[in-house]
């Protein structure tokens, strides 16, 4: 696995040259890496020990003993070697104590029992240990939905309280940092947001104090925890104790809608998914992709939806007439578009387009300019965002498919940014396509816009000086469109559409493949995204012929096939 | 004066007129002649010396210490060893190592210097109770004394054998006195067990290097075992109970304090009644906590099947009355309960059992770390339950509850403390329920409460 964090722990991916041992797991001899946890051991064959504490990327605490099983070990005899029953197993010798499946691990002749009386005893006994100071506030309570504890609450409860004293009290809302709040009452004390911001977060200033029950969880003073990474503790939270400021009591979880998807906040492409409901987008969450970003995302990626709904958003196409704003219908848009855009020579077009596209959206670009330059040369640039890279998973390159661009050869990496300005400026290039770039950001100033004979804008959020463009088409957000995108180690992945866009506006690639059949492309007709990309692959060498299905949900490494 | 003599071996000089804690006091009584002796044996030597003598730790758990030594695999091992001594002593009743820093706290240096060579260690740390701030300062003064004499430090007596040892003071809770718990507190973390395997000290202990952990009686008596030899020791008490115990009661006795035996030499009756002159008050003997609050109590006025081994190997069931009991480590746990750290409490007729119970329970739900569900919870459960029948509104499934809650905890935690908690309610609320009930009888409840389902 070469995920680009780097996880200190991996307990459910053993090394491949791991030895395997014969272990005994509810009555059937099964073989398993040696040295795998009881937990990861059951999962593999279907059977489920419910756990709190553990977490497969986090070192192991042991402390919520919900995984508590009963275990076996070989039978010796006199001489200290196995008894073997007539089948040539260890006959097994059954612990009187349980034992706790996070950190037990699989040796050969181990026996587990995940439903014996002895377990389940133990595993009704941590749950009722568990309820007994903790509020019953699910109807309220901003995990519903997504809670081990009611969930494991309603398989091994008593349904009953045998708790007739008072409860612990301990606060409620408190702010561990920015965009976390802790409701301490809720909190079990498993430990797991305590190990996060130790070992992957690397900010180690979360911990329990007091004892016994009144043991609390906790921020050190005047040490918000303010990673970058926080919010994964909301996600590995397994009760409702941490919550996102930005979601809750936003939705419930259970209205929500779950779209897989990837994060374009930067080229690292994290696997997500993306939460919507009515059409609006809650919440971005990770999903797991052990070649990406495994369990994780940062914050800002997180947290960069909202812009997608803002009242700035162009929804329908337009014109400026007279310094006023005009909507136009699309097939009228397009047209006037297509008309223009043939009206100049190919050395006078000049096309700044977006690393933030899809690869498909690039891919009809390409065409287009192909169609419009009919072998002569059509400016074409893209715009550089550079952040600051973390250790993590924040790449330096905050556009998600830098790498499209490089595959379908469109731009150069924004070196040509300088001399698109000057060509605007000596009037070479009269024709200016921007799509979902907003030209005046990169450096081409207003007055030199508003120069332009001809001067189309398409995208989400216009800049200051879009009232310089001729026409806006209103395209669509990552949260309205499907296609792929190529990370920064090159691994193609999928977006998919979550939500319809607003308005009028339209899919990128639709608006494209509209251009296109106006300007008189008779090659193809796309009905659908993966028709595009089918076409694609076929063409683009660096696609080398992968079909749509075989990206899957977790990606596909093109790294081998160009250079990165 | 007490029927039988004591057998002073630890406290040979502590309580002697004009016995003093500074080191002439000490080399004058003979004091690391003994060290001298060891730093000319091998280290293996000294290990297998200490197996001989089949010492088991004085700390509560009984474990045999040359075995703890030996789990250490000297030709396998390139970290450091460490060498840690456990003078944290918070179990309730226990007050016998606090005797030995504060009268002769050379005895210890002496037999952590021995036990630190035959370990191959070279740094040493005594974790002490925080509270116990006269013993620290005792023991730093000690120590500068010994480094002054060369007795630590670099070459010590010219042995080419380097060590230093430094105190610690902890800052005061019962978890620090577990041995992975006062290995994270050294650490400068929060006192939490770590959880064994794989954290077992002598493989993964401070710093994840070997490490011992042994009780102050325990570094003590390693002292006596290369001066006499480990079979001479051996022969002091009885088989697998070898060697003296300090034995401290405290409770409804007339003359409560540390008394020094042979393990095995005397009864339970024979301490109480001869040692200890007796119940206060002419009062009846009702019930002995044989180890530290945390020993599951024994009652007076039942009998215990306890197996004896005969003569020709085979075992025999003999029935025994709690004062015939003798103290050693084997038939204190047939009884079921554990001589443990030797704090012996000792209660008469007029205790009211519920409230004794209420009483460790409060302190156990105090110290329960939190570390881990069933103890961190369950603990201020069996407090709550136990205030509320001390308050008079106890009812009749109380009892059974309690025991139900301890036993969810038993057996099912990260250290010991699930037991330590846990077994004090079993064995009262077991051998004394008809108080339980009796108490739970008064229907003086202002409380609303809901009956506990079947």
């Amino acid at each position: 696995m070469s995920a680009l964090i780097k996880n200190p722990f991996n307990h459910d991916l053993p090394a491949a040259d791991t030895p395997l041992v014969n272990v005994q797991l509810d009555g059937q001899w099964v073989k398993v890496p040696k040295g795998l946890n009881v937990i990861e051991v059951a999962k593999r064959f279907g059977k489920f020990i419910p756990h709190y504490c553990y977490h497969p990327k986090l070192s192991i605490a042991g402390n919520c003993r919900m995984c508590l099983f009963e275990m076996g070990v070989p039978k010796l005899d006199a001489q200290r070697k196995p008894v073997l029953d007539e089948k040539g197993m260890p006959v097994i010798s059954w612990l009187p104590r349980p034992q706790i499946a996070c950190a037990t691990q699989a040796t050969e002749g181990m026996a587990i029992k995940t439903s014996s009386a002895l377990t389940t005893d133990c595993q009704e006994g941590v749950t009722e240990f568990l309820l007994i100071n903790h509020p019953l506030d699910c109807p309220i309570c901003d995990q519903a939905g997504e809670c081990r504890l009611q969930e494991y609450s309603y398989d091994f409860g008593k349904g009953r309280s045998r708790f007739v004293e008072q409860k612990v009290k301990k606060p409620k809302r408190v702010e561990l940092g920015p965009r976390i709040m802790l409701d301490d009452e809720r909190c079990i004390l498993c430990s797991r947001c305590i190990r996060f911001a130790r070992e992957i977060a690397k900010q180690d200033v979360i911990g329990f104090v007091n004892r016994g029950s009144y043991s609390t969880l906790t921020v050190y003073p005047d040490r918000p925890f303010d990673s970058n990474y926080s919010l994964n503790t909301v996600d590995i939270c397994p009760v409702g104790a941490l919550t996102s400021k930005d979601f809750r009591f936003q939705m419930r979880v259970w209205f929500l809608r779950e779209t897989k998807s990837i994060c374009t906040s930067c080229a690292t492409g994290c696997n997500v998914i993306i939460g919507s409901r009515e059409n609006v987008v809650y919440r971005l969450t990770p999903r797991v992709n052990e070649e990406v970003n495994s369990h994780w995302m940062c914050d800002q990626g997180r947290l960069n939806f909202h812009y997608i709904h803002s009242k700035k958003r162009v929804v329908e196409p337009a014109s400026h007439l007279n310094g006023s704003l005009f909507p136009l219908e699309w097939n009228e848009a397009v047209r006037t578009v297509a008309q223009r855009l043939k009206e100049f020579s190919p050395r006078q077009i000049a096309f700044l387009v977006s690393a933030r596209l899809s690869c498909e959206e690039l891919y009809l670009v390409k065409k287009l300019i192909e169609l419009l330059g009919k072998g002569e040369e059509i400016f074409s640039e893209v715009v550089p965002r550079k952040g600051v890279a973390d250790s993590l998973l924040r790449s330096e390159d905050l556009n998600p498919n830098t790498l499209g661009t490089v595959c379908l050869g469109i731009g150069k990496r924004g070196e040509k940014l300088a001399e698109l300005q000057e060509k605007i400026r000596t009037k070479e290039i009269k024709c200016l396509f921007a799509i979902h770039e907003n030209p005046e950001e990169c450096g081409i100033p207003e007055d030199l816009l508003s120069s332009l004979s001809f001067y189309v804008w398409q995208g989400l959020i216009p800049g200051s000086a879009i009232h310089t463009a001729h026409i806006l088409l209103a395209g669509a957000s990552f949260a309205e469109k499907s296609g792929t995108m190529i990370n920064v180690a090159g691994r193609l992945q999928k977006l998919h559409k979550a939500i319809l866009c607003p308005g009028r506006a339209r899919e990128d690639w639709r608006i494209l493949r509209d251009l296109l059949l106006v300007a008189g492309y008779k090659d193809k007709f796309f009905e659908e995204i993966a028709q595009v990309y089918t076409e694609m692959s076929k063409e683009i060498e660096a696609f080398g012929g992968i079909s749509w299905i075989d990206i899957g949900d977790q990606g596909i490494d093109l790294s081998q096939k160009f250079k990165v | 004066m007490s029927f039988k003599p004591e057998y002073r071996l630890i406290l040979k000089y502590a309580d002697e007129p004009g016995y003093t804690v500074d080191i002439d006091c000490y080399l004058r009584h003979g004091g690391y002649q003994v060290l001298k002796k060891a730093l000319t044996l091998d280290p293996a030597f000294i290990v297998q010396e200490v197996k001989k003598s089949g010492l088991r730790g004085r700390g509560g758990a009984g474990f045999p210490t040359g075995v703890k030594w030996g789990f250490i695999n000297h030709e396998k091992n390139t970290k450091p060893v460490y060498l840690l001594c456990n003078a944290d002593e918070s179990e309730p009743g226990t007050f016998k190592d606090r005797q030995i820093i504060y009268k002769d706290p050379h005895q210890l240096i002496e037999g952590m210097i021995i036990s630190a060579y035959a370990n191959r260690a070279h740094l040493g740390y005594i974790y002490i109770r925080g509270e116990f701030a006269k013993g620290a300062k005792i023991l730093e003064q000690a120590l500068a004394e010994a480094r002054e004499r060369n007795f630590l430090g670099k070459n010590i007596l010219g042995s080419g054998y380097d060590l230093e040892i430094y105190v610690f003071r902890g800052a005061g809770a019962y978890i620090c006195g577990e041995e992975t718990g006062l290995i994270e507190s050294l650490e400068g973390k929060r006192a939490y067990p770590r959880i064994k395997p794989p954290y077992f000290p002598a493989v993964l202990g401070l710093y994840m290097c070997p490490t011992i952990v042994n009780n102050v009686e325990t570094l003590c008596h390693v002292k006596h075992i290369v001066d006499m030899g480990g079979e001479a020791f051996a022969k002091i008490g009885t088989p697998n109970n070898t060697g003296t115990r300090i034995w401290c009661v405290s409770g409804d006795v007339n003359r409560p304090g540390y008394y020094e035996y042979p393990c095995g030499a005397i009864t339970f009756g024979e301490l109480i009644y001869e040692v200890c002159g007796g119940i206060r008050n002419g009062n009846k003997l009702k019930a002995v906590i044989p180890g530290g609050s945390s020993a599951k109590v024994l009652r007076a006025d039942i009998k215990y099947k306890i197996p004896r081994k005969k003569a020709d190997g085979s075992t025999e069931i003999v029935e025994m009355g709690l004062e015939d009991i003798p103290l050693d480590f084997d038939t204190v746990a047939a009884t079921g309960s554990m001589s443990g750290s030797g704090g012996i409490i000792v209660m008469d007729d007029t205790r009211d059992m519920v409230e004794c119970l209420r009483n460790i329970a409060e302190f156990y739900a105090h110290e329960s770390c939190g570390q881990c569900t069933p103890c961190r919870e369950g603990s201020l459960w069996m407090k709550k339950i136990l205030d509320r029948i001390c308050r008079g509104n106890g009812r009749k499934e109380d009892s059974k509850l309690l025991l139900d809650v301890a036993n969810h905890i038993a057996g099912r935690t990260i250290c010991a403390f699930g037991e330590a908690c846990s077994w004090p309610v079993q064995s009262f609320v077991e051998l004394f329920e008809e108080e339980f009930v009796a108490k739970a009888k008064k229907e003086d409840s202002m409380e609303i409460l809901e009956p506990v389902e079947g």
